[in-house]
């Protein structure tokens, strides 16, 4: 609690991947510089990605007795000025963005406020960070720890209501009883599957079997989605403690996470997180005195979209290549080395704690029926606020790209979300009050996925953007089934053709029967809903295709040949 | 960069540093590739004898993930990221710039053993797009104009260095 309360003034930097591309790092050094030249008393420290991500790079300033503030768009040439207005008390060289008051651990509903009695003169004019636009309408349950914490300290992780849960779940409750929790909490998979995580649970609990794994799905393909990333950078804790509930709950001795190569920061943050577990004595033999033994080991994946697929990455995970298999054989009873498995995703995972020591009561009053919680999605695109967003599901796409979002910037005009990744559709105007939850999407034509939602304007073709996520498919495709992977080019030739100018009539009515033939000749998701951005944006953006084919012109101006 | 030739003893040393698992095969390529920045035909064969896999599938494996390269790869890895928010903000144009400015095609390798230009499936930072990365160097809202500056800057680090 002395790290997260600190007596003296502390200086965090937002140090996720997307920090530190905006040069994070050069902020944090060039403070680490200046703050040993000056031998000022301040504790210096980072934290994850709070989600702000069109103001990065973030610097935070706790001092004691006094509201959290956060700073934006700091440099490291800023940096000594910043440090001096510090000292001196004021705001000369740079007014913070939003300040904090109250820090709230949602792992056990308790708050802690930054300082007793009334607001400092000097702050009345910053707004509170919950009331800023951008997070008014945000509930953090996922992300509840990133950009609060220093996901290298596991003390901090404690102190804020960590590993809580867990001892709960074992001091108090049978691993029937924690299953309970989670079906009644109506947690569904949030990696895009939308099944209920405790029927998984229970089925792989009842599974024939000595030995029995829990893997987290951490090779988050989609392309536009990172809030997967952010946690397992931010808070790598949430998804360890997790997956020792689930284990526990299943049976479990061993659990994998299975990383994809493009996250090195993901793979260190998470390695070393398992290291201080285990000196903590919460992975490994008889945990907590339990009698309960279970470890953790990271297996990374080698840059295939397809090994997100379970069966694939189960297969990537053996050492083999990640080819899916048909399903009618579940991984709960024949999965990792053929034996019984539960895998779930990394938000996922990170939701286990919080039901668990919340209840599942608590759990699913937020949200809406039949989709309980909250959902982290990616605003991406073009769109003004763009970052990570962890919102109620029920809201609608409405509130989230403009009152979340900003609205589009440049003047410019919305023309469609994407979301769901490659498997997903592009949702238009017409359909923006549309609410937010796995069964509403997948009845517009796209689906949930793991929570990418790519904002386009007018500026984006959507003839150009099917063919460009067929190009992505027909790369990433296993090649097992002939209709996916021979089937996915043949309609990205065809795409290629109509953005060339070379599109003929017909060839829409073609696509879509060579779609029908796709879905139903592939084993996995990949072809089984590849043509998705297809036919979504045929049947929304109709007049786009035929202005292609007929009159040779792409409206958005993109296909250079008919430019 | 010229051909590395292999050494039997740090692809044993790789191997033991895994057991000698055969499950772990993905994990020694990527410290194989990470030794001598590909996979060779030499590093494929020894890998299958000293693991008692078949060759046909370390090479089945070594060609299924993108990671692995079985051609010496340059100096700098450029990775152009085609996510779909890259693509929706100018990916593409980065790429061709990329391509002109290099004058190779994506995934090939220059001439000098400077250069490999490569897309990536998506880096994950999404909020920064366009994005493109050179070996860990991420460059965040990359504008085409700012790519003769940027491959400059390690053609000079390299210069500098006094290597040839």
């Amino acid at each position: 609690m002395a790290s997260l309360f600190p007596s003296k003034t502390k200086v965090m930097v937002g140090e996720a991947t997307c920090g530190l591309a905006t040069g994070a790092g050069l902020v944090h050094a060039a403070l680490a510089k200046e703050i040993k030249k000056q031998k000022l008393d301040i504790i210096l420290s980072k934290t994850g990605c709070i989600g702000m991500c069109y103001r990065e790079p973030l610097v935070d300033v706790i001092e004691p007795n006094r509201p959290r503030l956060t700073y934006s768009r700091l440099t490291p040439k800023n940096v000594p000025a910043f440090l001096n207005q510090i000292q001196e008390g004021n705001h000369k060289s740079k007014k913070p963005y939003c300040r904090i008051d109250e820090d709230s651990f949602i792992g056990n509903g308790e708050t802690k406020r930054y300082f007793s009695g009334a607001l400092p003169d000097d702050l009345g004019e910053v707004s509170l960070m919950s009331e800023i636009d951008f997070y008014e309408k945000q509930v953090r349950i996922a992300t509840r720890n990133c950009g609060y914490l220093d996901p290298d300290n596991i003390d901090e992780y404690i102190a804020r209501g960590g590993y809580f849960s867990l001892h709960k779940a074992f001091s108090s409750m049978q691993p029937e009883e924690i299953i309970e929790e989670v079906i009644k909490a109506g947690l569904r998979g949030r990696g895009g599957g939308g099944f209920l995580t405790g029927y998984k649970w229970q089925s792989c609990r009842r599974a024939h079997g000595e030995v029995k794994y829990v893997i987290c799905n951490g090779d988050e393909g989609d392309p536009g989605a990172y809030m997967d990333r952010s946690i397992m950078e931010g808070d790598p804790h949430s998804v360890i403690e997790g997956m020792i509930i689930g284990a526990y709950a299943i049976g479990a001795h061993e659990g994998y996470i299975y990383v994809r190569d493009e996250y090195p920061f993901a793979v260190n943050s998470l390695s070393l997180a398992i290291s201080q577990a285990r000196e903590c004595g919460l992975l490994g033999e008889n945990i907590l005195d339990s009698g309960f033994s279970f470890d953790i080991q990271i297996g990374k994946g080698a840059g295939a979209f397809v090994c997100g697929e379970s069966t694939a990455l189960m297969a990537s995970l053996e050492g083999r290549a990640g080819e899916p298999r048909a399903k009618y054989i579940h991984t709960v009873e024949h999965g990792l080395w053929d034996r019984p498995t539960n895998l779930n995703n990394v938000e996922t995972w990170a939701n286990v704690p919080v039901i668990v020591g919340r209840g599942s009561e608590w759990f699913s009053e937020i949200g809406i029926e039949n989709n309980a919680g909250t959902k982290v999605f990616s605003l991406v695109g073009n769109i003004r606020n763009v970052g990570l967003i962890e919102v109620p599901m029920g809201i609608t796409l409405q509130e989230i790209i403009y009152d979340i979002g900003g609205g589009i910037p440049k003047g410019k005009q919305f023309k469609a979300v994407q979301t769901g990744g490659p498997s997903g559709g592009c949702i238009p105007k017409d359909m923006l009050d549309l609410s937010v939850s796995y069964d509403e999407l997948s009845k517009a034509g796209s689906m949930m996925g793991s929570g990418g939602m790519i904002v386009m304007d007018e500026t984006s073709c959507m003839v150009d953007v099917a063919r460009y996520f067929l190009g992505f498919l027909e790369s990433e495709s296993c090649g097992k089934c002939v209709p996916c992977r021979e089937g996915v080019r043949r309609m990205r030739q065809i795409l290629d053709d109509i953005c060339a100018g070379r599109g003929r009539e017909g060839d829409v009515e073609l696509l879509e029967s060579m779609s029908e033939a796709i879905i139903d000749g592939s084993l996995c998701a990949l072809g089984g809903s590849a043509p998705n951005p297809v036919l979504s944006t045929i049947k929304s953006f109709r007049d786009e295709y035929d202005a292609h084919i007929r009159d040779k012109k792409c409206p958005a101006g993109v296909c250079k040949e008919l430019a | 960069m010229n051909e590395v030739s292999i050494s039997e003893d740090a692809v044993k040393t790789i191997v033991e540093r895994y057991h000698g698992e055969k499950s772990a095969l993905i994990s020694i390529l990527q410290d194989v590739q990470k030794e001598y920045a590909f996979l060779s035909k030499d590093a494929l064969n020894l890998l299958s004898q000293e693991m008692e896999i078949p060759l046909s599938k370390v090479y089945e494996v070594s060609t299924f993930y993108n990671s692995f390269s079985l051609v010496p790869r340059g100096r700098h890895v450029i990775a152009v990221c085609a996510g779909t928010a890259c693509h929706v903000k100018g990916g593409p144009k980065l790429r061709s710039r990329l391509e002109e400015e290099l004058n190779i095609e994506c995934g090939e390798t220059t001439e000098d053993r400077m250069f490999t230009l490569e897309e990536v499936r998506c880096l994950g930072c999404c909020s920064l797009a366009p994005v493109v990365k050179v070996d860990s160097d991420i460059y965040a809202y990359l504008e085409e104009d700012k790519i003769p500056g940027i491959l400059k800057t390690y053609r000079e680090e390299r210069r500098q260095s006094g290597e040839n």
